[in-house]
């Protein structure tokens, strides 16, 4: 009996040859990721123990993008204190404040291989699935451990597949397939699991594209989030590492626990309404909902592929008078693309602010935040009561092209009439 | 640490994110502050609950973000401990990582009302209703996790 891509992952990495769903094992990390949110938690849990040094510098990264420029002096201070921490435990892979968002800088900067096992101290680490990584968020206190010991306990997840079949229409793209699941399976599907994402219409989607249905698998409850690595998969790789690549995928005679078909052919854009990833609707069944604000920007909407689309959507147009626009591009070599494209000055033209590149306001904690009863269209990742600002206001989830398109109208729109 | 957790019950729906225990807009306030607003989907959790009380919720207890201050923030307000349908996996990791009991057991949110007086035996993944009577199981977690627990938290354990 073969393995599916998660037990294939945690067998090898807990020095086993088979290990099957609801197995613990004792499993060694091959990249280990901080973000300046759990850093310096992290480094006092370690240094009052008096340990002065990491299990290995190398497969250490810390990123600084959560709360960033420094938005306060207490602000300063901790970056000062990471830095520092950073010097002293002396990691290799260090990060600064302006590289771009963790889970984007790590997959640019071929940190992330097939097959490896990936932990981090944020949720969205799944994003790493896309590239055939075992990658899942883990809380700051399990970073320090992990940091120290090199190795975690896992439980070995149930497999569910999703096979993604038929080709995808003009002006939908991988974030409305997840937010597709989302709603109609609930944010339960993935709960403790493991999920593949396979079939042609997977194979066909780009890598980026990819990167947006891994990061949000978190939203569904999973663990790990795998796309099969494949050619594409490689050769964005190549240039990237100096690690020998190989595909990745499952077993042929692998167990699942589920599996659901998906056909992609007549999927509408989707709208995840407030306060819930279980609320989506089509684009067409959500009525008429002004917006304030709309946002491209976090881990999981503002990647190149994403602001290109976007871009073009508002190439010649204005975004609308009672709305404001707020891109920021997930990397700097994100924005370097867009400014060698035209996109940037796209934006600007169109009238939407650029912010540095970072998580942005999606966590409620920089400037982009809401007011009490104010409505966002946003392309992240969450919308529960409170996540970018005011308990009291109201996140709309879509795809780049929805936000594009309703930033133009000031209201939700469809954004098909608007793709040629 | 004490493996049998007793305390009064505060009841939680299903699907309670993590960031509603440490909400983002309350994140840079001082804790007595702060306190006030965890939990705010609750009606008055945060202004009544006391040390020692205990949660019982739906499906799902703790999704969203990664934040360990989630579970750190209902250890600091006393919460003894969580026994819920079904957990989100990063808020069972943490809690287990800073040796906050939680039990995973289908049909809790029907064994008890809130008020009611709960008993945990977190070792063999008991909990009874001292109040109304009745008992549930729920699975069995492996030693090494239990270790953690029993020793204050995944830190203490290295």
């Amino acid at each position: 009996m073969g393995m599916t891509m998660a037990e294939k992952v945690l067998a090898r990495a807990s020095g086993k040859r088979v290990v099957r769903p609801g197995d613990y094992v004792t499993a060694r990390i091959d990249l280990l990721m901080a973000n300046d949110l759990g850093f310096p938690k992290i480094y006092d849990a370690i240094t009052q123990r008096g340990i002065t040094k990491v299990w290995d510098q190398k497969k250490v990264v810390v990123v600084m993008d959560h709360s960033v420029p420094a938005p306060s002096i207490k602000g300063a201070e901790n970056h000062q204190k990471i830095r520092d921490g950073v010097g002293a435990l002396k990691i290799k892979n260090f990060y600064e404040v302006g590289m771009g968002i963790e889970h984007q800088v790590l997959i640019e900067h071929g940190h992330i291989l097939p097959g490896r096992l990936v932990v981090g101290g944020d949720s969205h680490t799944t994003a790493h699935g896309a590239l055939g990584a075992a990658a899942t968020g883990i809380g700051a206190t399990e970073v320090a451990y992990a940091m120290v010991k090199g190795s975690l306990w896992f439980r070995v997840p149930a497999t569910i597949k999703f096979i993604l079949k038929g080709v995808m229409p003009k002006g939908v793209s991988s974030k409305d397939i997840v937010l597709k699941i989302a709603g109609q399976y609930t944010i339960e599907v993935g709960q403790y699991k493991s999920i593949e994402f396979l079939g042609p219409a997977a194979a066909a989607l780009s890598l980026e594209e990819r990167i947006n249905v891994s990061n949000m698998g978190v939203e569904l409850g999973t663990k790990f989030a795998f796309f099969e690595a494949d050619h594409k998969t490689l050769d964005y790789l190549k240039g990237r590492t100096d690690q020998p690549l190989e595909p990745f995928g499952p077993d042929p005679d692998a167990r699942y626990e589920s599996t659901y078909e998906m056909d992609v052919t007549s999927l509408e854009p989707q709208v995840a309404c407030p306060h819930s990833l279980n609320n989506v609707k089509p684009v067409s069944e959500v009525g008429d909902v002004p917006v304030q604000q709309a946002y491209l920007g976090s881990c999981t909407d503002a990647q190149a592929e994403d602001l290109e689309r976007a871009a073009a959507i508002l190439k010649g147009r204005r975004v609308h008078p009672g709305t404001r626009m707020l891109v920021i591009p997930a990397s700097r070599e994100i924005y370097l693309r867009l400014v060698k494209s035209g996109a940037v000055q796209t934006f600007l033209e169109a009238g939407a602010m650029l912010g540095v590149t970072g998580c942005g306001p999606c966590g409620g904690q920089n400037p982009g935040v809401l007011a009490p009863g104010e409505t966002v269209i946003s392309g992240a990742n969450r919308n529960f009561e409170g996540r970018m600002g005011s308990p009291k206001s109201f996140i709309y989830l879509g795809s780049p092209e929805t936000v594009a398109a309703s930033a133009i109208e000031g209201r939700i729109a469809d954004p098909r009439k608007y793709v040629r | 640490m004490n493996m049998i957790v007793s305390g009064k019950v505060w009841k939680m729906g299903d699907h309670i994110y993590s960031d509603y225990m440490a909400p983002g807009f309350a994140r840079k306030l001082p804790w007595e502050e702060e306190k006030k607003h965890i939990l705010h989907i609750h009606p008055v959790f945060a202004e009544k609950c006391q040390a020692g009380d205990v949660i019982v919720a739906g499906r799902n207890f703790g999704c969203g973000p990664s934040r360990e201050n989630a579970a750190t923030n209902l250890k600091k307000l006393g919460i003894g401990c969580v026994v819920a349908e079904s957990f989100a996996r990063i808020f069972f990791r943490n809690a287990i990582a800073i040796a906050l009991p939680v039990m995973e057991c289908e049909g809790a949110t029907r064994l008890f009302q809130e008020g009611d007086q709960l008993e945990l035996d977190f070792e063999n993944s008991r909990v009874r209703n001292l109040t109304r009577g009745g008992e549930s199981r729920g699975p069995l977690l492996p030693p090494e996790l239990i270790d953690i627990v029993k020793a204050g938290g995944i830190m203490e354990s290295l």
